[in-house]
């Protein structure tokens, strides 16, 4: 389908908002708490933040909970009974405010689900999703979508990408699926005709840094490099990288149990925890930090794109902002390319 | 400034030590540890009052501590760390020298750790104005509402560890949320498994805790987790007569005395 | 609330305080059924985890109970439990976990009289506060699903 590009009032987004939860649609988007912007689920407009160039985390939340009941069972004098996750209590959500690093996200999120088992609870969820985008007009020293196949005004991923016209303007609505013109039937009336609109020269410029196929092909040959040491050093060991990321998708598998009735929760996991990989013997095959550092390397611009033809990195940046060692993965990426083996 | 480059430069030209274990400019104005192994790489080492992060977490760390002898830029707060670690015989004068800078941040020598020790000891710790603020305005309320406070500061919590991980005294090598036999601590990140680790954290904390706020730094959900370790360290002073790190002394949760007060036994 | 029965766990060291509530028994002593005795070694022994465990599986109340101070059969275990308790409740209040549900007592084997005074009175004030739906809810999390923080 070829997008249709309309206009929005500035003013209008509010009655968008407030057309979109008449349709009983859950609105998740960027709130402030403690000073950091996360997704939420917001019931008024004013709730929702717009001046922000990324929030904390990503929005994998939507299909990828932190924490996920997928069955409870339960024992009875009957026997066992097991209930699973029924599609019908997923809600439909709208996901507002998501900035087109974490929207190209969702499709590389979707490719580990659906790499060889197709992960019904991910595609279940994903289905029940719009995704309303909001271009770039500001990036930060993090940022580096352009590097890795990305623009600030990328519409992959996006059902509907609003770009704003200038500062305090209105915005541009490129509707770009299906579920994107079924948002826009729910307040035809506020997507006006629009001009001709060159929505580039209200993007940022986001400088391209290195390039992916040659980090790609640099790691190759790069895996016993001692650069993996020297970059991870500081690295303390901690998840927040990976739980930050719209890609990562390591999960761990937990039963919670009560007596006779329990339930089975998927919850995040991340490659940077030595107990990740810790076997029941007590071996522990990434013993050591810089093997888990370049694991993560490793599997985003190497492993993800020869098995499943995505790199697992957006440049949305989100890593090295929430690194308490300032690890920044641009620098670490720029060093891989120019290192000489 | 030059004052500690000049003096790294010489250690690890003399072959004193093996790593510089100091701070560099990082990203968006912010600083970072920098591990320097070369005595021309000291040019890179800077100290300011953007240097905020807890280096000490580094001196446990496996690849870090293999490279043999180490000297560390300390702050105060390191100091206090670096001297717990001591007396939890985690550091001691064979593998570490401490690079001190005053409050006043002047660059300071160190003979040996017993030096680091009486320096440490003339200041003490002091929760500063904000936080008080904080713990005070937290204590006036009735214990409901403290009760719905946590839960909801906490909400945000996904368990990455970075609190865990940036804190100098979390150098286990197994945490207990990391036991599964039995699982004390919910491992998803819902309201009971946030509660469990973060009453967890801070009990193993008590007394241990040199609040210097690395925790709350690292988080990137900016939890005030912090306040739980100061609301342990202001009962260690109430209780117990105040904690100060101390190469040998009695650890404050692992000793008692007779005569220690309270009025809740029945 | 008229119907409500609380259900309390009882820790207790294997020398004093299980002695004395068996002291309470052979006495003849009638007292609150509520109680779940746990039996320890020593104080020292029970971990502050135990007591929130207690209350993810649904107890109203706890009661944590053993030799009086210079009593402890291994010397010093009670000193170091008492010390732990302090922290331990002082951060429980802190973090607004209601502490009036929480008892800490010192009972002899030879106060079986006192022990049954103590379950009765904890029995009566937590039959007054009701159950600990607050905690409940939160021990309950795992029932429904967590997506956005």
């Amino acid at each position: 389908m070829n997008s249709d590009r309309r206009l929005i009032r500035k003013d209008s987004l509010e009655k968008l908002f407030k057309a979109l939860k008449q349709n009983n649609k859950t609105i998740i988007g960027p709130a402030l708490q403690n000073g950091k912007i996360s997704y939420k689920i917001s019931n008024n407009y004013s709730e929702i933040t717009s001046d922000y160039i990324q929030t904390t985390q990503s929005s994998k939340e939507i299909a990828f909970p932190r924490t996920e009941k997928i069955l409870a069972y339960s024992k009875n004098a009957e026997g066992m009974s097991v209930k699973g996750i029924d599609i019908k209590d997923i809600p439909e959500i709208v996901l507002w405010g998501v900035r087109p690093c974490d929207a190209i996200g969702i499709g590389e999120l979707s490719a580990i689900f659906n790499w060889d088992y197709k992960d019904e609870i991910f595609n279940n969820r994903l289905s029940k999703v719009t995704v309303l985008g909001f271009s770039c007009s500001k990036a930060d020293e993090y940022c580096f979508c352009t590097s890795v196949g990305g623009n600030p005004g990328n519409t992959e991923g996006s059902d509907i990408l609003f770009t704003q016209l200038g500062e305090n303007g209105d915005y541009l609505a490129e509707i770009l699926t299906e579920k994107g013109s079924l948002i826009v039937s729910m307040a035809e009336a506020l997507f006006e005709r629009a001009g001709k609109v060159e929505k580039e020269k209200f993007l940022v410029d986001v400088p391209v840094r290195f390039n992916h196929e040659d980090v790609r092909n640099k790691l190759t040959t790069f895996f016993e490099s001692g650069e993996w040491v020297q970059q991870s050093l500081k690295c303390l060991g901690c998840g927040a990288c990976a739980y930050v990321c719209p890609t990562c998708a390591c999960f761990d598998i937990q039963d919670e149990a009560h007596g006779k009735s329990g339930s089975r929760v998927r919850c995040w996991d991340s490659c940077g925890f030595s107990l990740f990989t810790l076997h029941t013997s007590g071996h522990n095959p990434r013993e050591v930090q810089s093997q888990r550092w370049r694991q993560r390397i490793m599997h985003k611009f190497s492993y993800m794109p020869d098995r499943l033809s995505v790199f697992g990195c957006t440049g949305c940046g989100r890593c090295s902002r929430a690194c308490p060692a300032d690890m920044n993965i641009l620098e670490h990426l720029i060093s891989i390319q120019e290192a000489t083996v | 400034m030059d004052d500690l480059r000049k003096r790294a430069k010489e250690l690890l030209e003399a072959s004193a030590v093996k790593v510089v274990i100091g701070y560099e400019n990082g990203t968006e104005n912010k600083t970072r540890a920098i591990f320097v192994e070369k005595p021309e790489d000291t040019g890179k080492l800077i100290f300011d009052s953007r240097c905020i992060m807890n280096l000490a977490s580094y001196l446990t760390k496996h690849e870090v501590k293999n490279k043999g002898k180490m000297a560390v830029t300390a702050t105060l707060p390191v100091m206090r760390a670096i001297i717990q670690l001591a007396s939890e015989f985690q550091v001691n004068d064979s593998n570490l020298l401490v690079l001190g800078i005053t409050p006043e941040s002047k660059l300071i020598e160190f003979k040996d750790l017993a030096e680091v020790e009486s320096f440490v000891h003339k200041y003490q710790i002091e929760i500063d104005v904000r936080n008080k603020e904080m713990l005070d305005k937290i204590d006036k309320m009735p214990a409901s509402e403290r009760w719905n406070f946590w839960i909801k500061e906490l909400a945000p919590c996904f368990k990455c560890y970075a609190c865990r991980a940036a804190c100098p005294m979390c150098y286990c090598h197994r945490c207990t949320v990391d036991f599964n036999q039995p699982q004390w601590i919910p491992v998803p990140s819902h309201e009971l498994g946030n509660l469990e680790w973060h009453i967890m954290r801070a009990v193993h904390l008590a007394g241990r805790c040199v609040d210097c706020d690395a925790c709350y730094n690292a988080c990137p959900l900016a939890i005030p987790l912090n306040l739980l370790t100061k609301r342990m360290l202001i009962d260690a002073k109430e209780h117990f007569g105040g904690y100060q790190p101390a190469i040998k002394a009695e650890h404050l949760m692992s000793t008692y005395k007779p005569d220690d007060k309270e009025n809740f036994i029945l | 609330m008229a119907d409500f029965e609380p259900r309390i766990v009882a820790f207790v060291c294997n020398w004093c305080t299980y002695a004395g509530a068996d002291l309470t028994g052979t006495s003849r002593i009638k007292y609150a059924s509520n109680v779940r005795i746990v039996r320890f070694p020593c104080t020292g022994r029970i971990d502050y985890m135990l007591l929130i465990e207690a209350f993810n599986e649904g107890a109203d109340g706890i009661i944590v109970s053993g030799c009086h101070p210079n009593d402890c059969h291994y010397t010093s275990g009670n000193f170091h439990a008492r010390r732990r308790w302090i922290m331990f409740r002082s951060l429980c209040d802190f973090m607004g976990i209601d502490i009036r549900r929480i008892k800490f007592s010192w009972v002899s084997a030879a106060e079986g009289a006192k022990w049954a005074d103590i379950v009765n009175k904890t029995v009566t004030e937590i039959r007054a506060l009701g159950p600990y739906d607050e905690y409940k809810k939160v021990a309950k999390t795992p029932e429904k699903e967590v997506i956005h923080g």
